[in-house]
């Protein structure tokens, strides 16, 4: 394993940090002549990019601008639609639920993925490759299934979870109600993709140059050491990454809570995460105009969310 | 005898390969540690193999986590596969037909469009990239309610092209990957030779650069693959018709039979275990197959060759 073998796939696990700082004389294509075939080689993504997300986009912010009436059909209402959403007291609920979810099961989630990812990197560990599988083989399971399964697992009725807690003779908490449902939730995805926010970070810690350790190991520090004070601090860029990708995907909750709304009806009600709102909205409701500027409303949010976790993180790198 | 075990420790760790040196100790605590974890993500798994060897009977009467006296998988599986008409054959196939559908027709176009962001200067260039990317933190809501419109007007809803058609074009992380492993994986001087020798851009792609993308190409194709196997939420919304229902819908519609239907549910509760224990096994066993082509995208380091 030299390290000049591995350089150009090293870099390519480390996604981060390296937009906006390529050298321009690393195109192959220089000067015009070539520029038309770099058109043809992106058109075909960007054509259907375009047919299957720009327009759809800029289809959904036109008629969130409008309001479905029973007499007059489709009226312009300008951004009426978005000051109802934003004081929307069912959507800000919603918004509440998943921002709790995010500070609960991500920060959770995150530091467990970086111990393992360590942990599978230091060489301390034996079975290494048979854990990591282990540990990422859940990623493999659509969301749905881990959320049916759980539901199984959490039940009354025939759950192992209840039937031990039988046995010592208590009463096993109530995964199912109104107080832990968002936790039973936390726990579902933890269990789904604690695997593989370890996997992108256990590349990046695969990518460093491993000289680095060699000088840590020769000024005395041991494998905890060596963990926090050189591999941590170079592994900021895929952790924003993974936080990224978090912020996106607790924002969007939708499959589990969905899931597990067939167990628990009343405590899964149609507004528990914004997304499940627009979609009751929508595909309930009728209510296309209003569930559009929701999930538009929904969109700033994320994209405010990930903005300023970059921002942030940016920042403290810089001082 | 000590002297001995400590002369032999000694020679093997100098006979041992350079790069080992430094190795420390294997710890065992952390290792014990890690195996706990490991349980935590395996035990749910093996709770379903369990729960799919066992009637409903025995799902109640039995313990979880251990077999009961009886097994009944292969019952099971027969009818999973005869309930509702042999419904359930009909969705894995569906699953199948729109995961490798979208997986072929999106890699091919984030492969050609990743190395033509990577390897070619044109006007907008960063800028188009940038754009793709910022269309990752868009909610599948917001994208999938104006789709189910358009669609519905073009009469596409309730056909598999209302689920190939756009997970094979929203896909944005598959182009970013192929960017980034274009940039470092393709030496801009073969394509500067391949010109000289008179081949078109196209026919160099083709012919010699792309096969050096191959190992992206297998990691994004798996990725995609997964992705679209495991996709609820835009075959919720576009399909009617239960023939055309993938098996996350099949399976969700089964449940949500099970828990409305009260007294009678006790039925479709081993076919929602057994359907669920089938319908992840393709993955997994693809998981551990193909492991070097994920482990080669993402694990890039620990591929020794």
């Amino acid at each position: 394993m030299s390290t000049e073998s591995t350089a150009p796939r090293a870099q390519a696990a480390l996604p981060v940090g390296r937009i906006g700082q390529r050298g321009r004389a690393n195109k192959g294509g220089k000067g015009p002549r070539y520029a038309r075939t770099g058109y043809l080689f992106v058109a075909p993504f960007m054509i259907g990019f375009t047919a299957m997300f720009l327009v759809p986009l800029a289809y959904a912010a036109w008629f969130s601008l409008f309001r479905e009436q029973m007499i007059g059909g489709n009226v312009f209402v300008g951004l009426d639609n978005y000051t109802r959403a934003f004081t929307d007291p069912q959507l800000i609920a919603g918004l509440g639920r998943v921002a709790l979810f995010f500070l609960i099961q991500v920060p959770l989630m995150m530091v467990l993925a970086l111990f393992f990812a360590l942990a599978l990197d230091s060489a301390l560990l034996r079975l290494s490759r048979t854990i990591r599988l282990a540990i990422f083989m859940p990623y493999a399971v659509p969301s749905v299934v881990a959320a049916l399964m759980w539901g199984f697992l959490y039940g009354p009725d025939f759950g192992p979870l209840a039937q031990l807690a039988d046995r010592i003779g208590a009463a096993a908490p109530d995964f199912l109600g109104a107080d832990l449902m968002l936790g039973s939730i936390a726990n579902i995805v933890t269990w789904e993709f604690t695997g593989y926010n370890m996997i992108l970070l256990y590349a990046a810690l695969r990518a460093i140059p491993t000289e680095l350790y060699e000088a840590a190991a020769v000024d005395g520090a041991g494998p905890w050491r060596t963990a926090w004070s050189i591999k941590i601090p170079l592994l900021r860029p895929a952790i924003v990454l993974c936080m990224v990708f978090s912020v996106i995907g607790s924002f969007q909750l939708f499959n589990e809570p969905s899931i597990m709304r067939t167990l628990a009806p009343n405590v899964i009600v149609a507004d528990y995460t914004p997304n499940l709102y627009a979609y009751n909205l929508a595909f309930v409701g009728q209510e296309y105009n209003y569930a559009a500027a929701v999930s538009f409303v929904l969109g700033f949010v994320i994209m405010a969310g990930s903005y300023l976790f970059m921002l942030a993180t940016n920042r403290r790198s810089r001082s | 005898m000590s002297t001995t075990t400590a002369q032999r420790e000694t020679t093997g760790a100098s006979a041992a390969p350079a790069r080992r040196r430094n190795r420390p100790k294997r710890s065992t605590i952390l290792t014990i540690g890690m195996v706990a974890a490991a349980a935590y993500f395996l035990l749910p798994l093996l709770w379903l193999v369990v729960a799919s060897t066992k009637t409903t009977g025995d799902l109640f009467s039995t313990f979880g986590l251990w077999f009961a006296g009886e097994n009944n998988l292969f019952t099971n599986i027969a009818n999973t596969f005869k309930a509702d008409d042999g419904a359930f054959g009909g969705w894995l196939g569906n699953s199948l037909l729109y995961a490798v559908a979208s997986a072929l027709g999106g890699t091919f176009l984030a492969a050609l469009g990743g190395y033509g962001f990577a390897k070619y200067r044109f006007r907008g260039n960063q800028a188009m990239f940038m754009l793709v990317l910022g269309a990752m933190a868009v909610p599948s809501t917001a994208l999938a309610i104006p789709t189910y419109l358009l669609f519905s007007q073009a009469g596409l809803t309730d056909t598999p092209w209302a689920i190939i058609l756009p997970s094979m074009a929203s896909h944005p992380f598959g182009l970013y990957f192929m960017r980034i492993y274009a940039d470092s994986a393709v030496p801009d001087s073969l394509i500067e030779s391949g010109r000289i020798d008179g081949a078109g851009d196209f026919r160099i792609f083709f012919q010699v650069t792309g096969r050096l993308l191959t190992p992206a190409l297998a990691t994004v194709m798996l990725f995609m693959l997964v992705q679209t196997w495991n996709n609820y939420f835009l075959p919720l919304i576009m399909l009617n018709d239960p023939d055309l229902y993938p098996v996350t819908v099949g399976l969700a519609n089964w449940q949500g039979q099970a828990s409305s239907s009260g007294g009678a549910s006790g039925d479709y509760i081993p076919l929602v275990v057994t359907g669920s224990l089938v319908s992840i096994l393709p993955l997994i066993i693809a998981f551990l197959f193909l492991q070097r082509y994920w482990t080669t995208g993402l694990v890039s380091g620990s591929v020794k060759q």
